[in-house]
């Protein structure tokens, strides 16, 4: 591995981890969904996706949840972030590839993916279909979320593009 | 940067979303009880016209609390980490829910025929 591409890694990391914190501090008021995430950490795995590429960022995505999951989070949480985390990443990487959309229309796929991930897990943990009632409403937080980390994300990918040019 | 088709993605997951919202609020019906689920295994059901205050407690210690009061369940204390449960709106509607992830407790409306046919007769 050169050394620019362990260097990157370390960033990413480390950036992925302190937003996974910030957002364990911030509690979105929006009363049909309790427990609504601005899904900061998407950030760095779609930088990542941009910047080192599809593997890198899947490595990136698997970190972060298993850290964070020891640590701020809770291990019974892991499960619904690793299915969360794994189909925005598939998507993400499928709708990336076909340039239909810039960066910021890949970020609100992977927002609404990684809600619908979850609830998935969720239906099936605990058995009951009616969870879907949540899902109209985080389409709509998933593309509000998806399009002001995308629009954050555009600016990240620049920066970390200058340093890998240096 | 953002393309047109992004814009476009915006607006119809938002039209999308907003549509079955209003679908949903359309069909809505009162329930007439609430039925506890733990692990997916139905529990008990409480009818929400008494009032009442009661506690699931489960069998590694953890627990929840909620109270009917006037037609509608809210819950009101959970060992769980998130307290997301605690958090949601009370509820009253056929089908709405209350899920304690961590502790895998749900709070279900079920059981509002008769209310429905109140409804329309009033």
């Amino acid at each position: 591995m050169k050394t620019k591409k362990i260097a990157t890694y370390g960033l990413l990391v480390a950036l992925a981890f302190i937003l996974s914190y910030v957002e364990t501090l911030v509690t979105i008021p929006f009363p049909p969904v309790p427990g609504m995430k601005l899904g900061l950490a998407n950030l760095v795995v779609l930088a990542a996706l941009y910047t080192m590429g599809g593997k890198e960022s899947l490595v990136l995505s698997v970190l972060r949840i298993v850290l964070v999951g020891f640590t701020f989070g809770h291990p019974s949480t892991m499960l619904f972030s690793i299915a969360g985390g794994l189909l925005s990443w598939i998507l993400m990487l499928l709708f990336m590839k076909t340039k239909w959309f810039s960066l910021v229309g890949v970020s609100i796929v992977g927002g609404i993916s990684h809600n619908i991930g979850q609830i998935l897990v969720a239906i099936y943990i605990v058995d009951n279909i009616n969870i879907a009632y949540y899902l109209p409403y985080l389409l709509i937080t998933g593309a509000v979320t998806g399009t002001l980390i995308g629009i954050l994300g555009a600016m990240i990918v620049k920066r970390i593009k200058n340093v890998q040019n240096t | 940067m953002i393309k047109k088709n992004d814009l476009i993605l915006i607006g119809a997951v938002i039209i999308l979303g907003l549509g079955i919202i209003f679908f949903i609020n359309v069909t809505k019906t009162e329930g007439s009880k609430v039925l506890i689920t733990i692990d997916g295994k139905e529990y008990d059901t409480f009818p929400l016209d008494e009032d009442t205050t009661f506690t699931v407690e489960l069998d590694n210690g953890e627990y929840n609390t909620f109270v009917i009061k006037d037609g509608q369940v809210d819950m009101t204390e959970a060992s769980c980490p998130d307290k997301v449960c605690v958090r949601h709106k009370e509820i009253h509607y056929n089908n709405e829910t209350i899920v304690c992830l961590p502790n895998n407790v749900v709070l279900q409306i079920i059981g509002g025929e008769e209310d429905e046919i109140d409804a329309i007769a009033k």
